[in-house]
């Protein structure tokens, strides 16, 4: 790793993790770096920087080095580390407050995960609940992985599980006004 | 005991056997499920990894409907019902977030809907001393490992049942049931269930870990109570044992699943010859299957 100057990243660099620890509602810097998020990851050993480096890097305001990470698309968000931390810090929604500030600043370590997330919104948006046939076949076109898991789809539509079409909720108005209320407002505040 | 019931989005298909296991054995235990009328997606991990906002509104809105109709929910799958409990604890702690959530699914939620798991509601409501006089054959035979996953136990402050260590509810109903359950150490071991399209390599080594974690500590078969980890564990069975060259013919069930054997079904009524890896062969041969 390169050499980090602590003068450098000094007081200005604080506001990211002020802003991190207002969204998230946790207490960043009471992270005295146990390791026990990290012992616990069932993702670690895929992650280019461990959950508990993550804290360290928050709390000296590594803003770029955070949000370049793979760390916190991988992030099943299975919740151990929440469950396990002595210092009782949600880890698990300070990755979801991580990922929202990446995608805001176009940093998106790992591009698969926030294709299917947006995947997976729009099928609810359109429909107001998950088509997994239309899923699959937009996720593979936007990833560009375009045979991924097709063996998989006529297995499951001969054990009657698949619908080749969506099913609409009658009101689904009410769930785009969700969405119109909340993601998309806010990524024109952004 | 009556509930509006949210099957969620997996219990309409890729995951019909819990389904149709689940309306059975509630109809044998005496707990009317209505379905929640035009219900919505609970918008699960892609929610929460988007907007905090979205994420409690989406589930708001099922649970403005469920007070509307006037009764509490019961959800199955662990994801949704720990998107769903996130929802009505956020919005009863934080009456400026409820009144933000109410303006953006323009309900008045009032707060008066209690979020149950399935499994809650029957080890724990029904209760095994209820559940054991129905009991038409003991699934003698059966090596369960009992496989939580995260979401249904975890984080604990949340879902408020059962150590999220080492929980034992299912073992007890699995015993309760006359089934043999193992000691092992992968109980509330992530599957990575949220990966499962976007990085399957990720999930087939979680996958593998976890089956053959079961297979040496001597079960022959898993249950399960989420969707996500019945799913990623029997739909990539076969990737996991081609890539790392092993074997675990394991068959995965619902925990609804083998309720409804011990209660006498069978396991075409159950749904359970909608699994990817075989899981009648073993009921037959332990003669359990008729």
């Amino acid at each position: 790793m390169e050499t980090i100057n602590l003068t450098r990243l000094g007081w200005e660099s604080q506001d990211f993790v002020r802003r991190v620890e207002a969204e998230s509602e946790q207490n960043v810097r009471s992270c005295y770096q146990c390791g026990k998020c990290t012992g616990g990851c069932p993702v670690a050993f895929a992650m280019d920087v461990p959950p508990r480096q993550i804290m360290r890097m928050l709390q000296l305001g590594m803003q770029d080095e955070v949000l370049k990470s793979s760390t916190i698309w991988l992030c099943a968000s299975c919740t151990t580390c929440t469950t396990r931390c002595p210092r009782e810090i949600d880890l698990a929604r300070v990755m979801d407050v991580l990922r929202g500030i990446a995608r805001e600043k176009g940093s998106i370590g790992v591009p698969e995960v926030a294709v299917f997330n947006d995947t997976f919104l729009r099928s609810v948006k359109n429909n107001g609940r998950l088509h997994e046939v239309g899923l699959i076949a937009y996720y593979n076109l936007r990833s560009k992985h375009f045979l991924h898991d097709v063996l998989k789809a006529p297995v499951l539509f001969f054990k009657g599980k698949l619908k080749i079409l969506p099913g609409r909720i009658k009101k689904v108005q009410e769930v785009r006004r969700i969405f119109e209320h909340t993601v998309q407002a806010g990524r024109e505040r952004a | 005991m009556k509930f509006a019931y949210y099957p969620g989005c997996s219990l309409h298909s890729t995951s019909k056997e819990y389904n149709i296991s689940t309306r059975r054995v509630c109809r044998d235990l005496g707990v009317t499920l209505e379905e929640l009328p035009d219900w919505n997606c609970c918008g699960s991990t892609p929610a929460h990894s988007t907007d905090h906002l979205l994420s409690i509104a989406l589930p708001a809105r099922n649970l403005a409907i469920s007070e509307a109709i006037g009764m509490d929910l019961v959800a199955p799958c662990a994801a949704c019902f720990n998107r769903l409990k996130t929802a009505q604890v956020e919005m009863t702690e934080n009456p400026r977030l409820a009144a933000e959530v109410n303006k953006v699914t323009g309900m008045e939620y009032q707060g008066d809907v209690q979020v149950f798991s399935l499994v809650d509601v029957i080890v724990n409501q029904v209760g095994l001393d209820n559940i054991t006089p129905l009991v038409k054959r003991k699934l003698s035979g059966l090596k369960v490992a009992a496989y939580y996953g995260c979401l249904m136990v975890k984080p604990p402050k949340l879902v408020q049942f059962d150590d999220p260590e080492n929980p034992h509810f299912l073992d007890d109903l699995m015993q309760g049931l006359g089934a043999e359950t193992v000691e092992w150490p992968f109980k509330t071991e992530c599957c990575g269930g949220s990966l499962s399209v976007s990085r399957t390599d990720i999930v087939v080594k979680l996958a593998n870990d976890i089956l053959g974690m079961a297979k040496a500590n001597g079960a022959n078969c898993v249950v399960t109570a989420c969707p996500l980890c019945q799913v990623n564990l029997d739909l990539r069975q076969k990737e996991a044992e081609k890539m790392y060259g092993t074997a675990y013919h394991l068959p995965i069930y619902y925990f609804t699943e083998l309720l409804g054997i011990a209660l006498g079904h069978r396991p075409a009524q159950l749904g359970i010859d909608k699994h990817i890896v075989d899981g009648v062969n073993l009921l037959s041969e332990q003669g359990l299957a008729s």
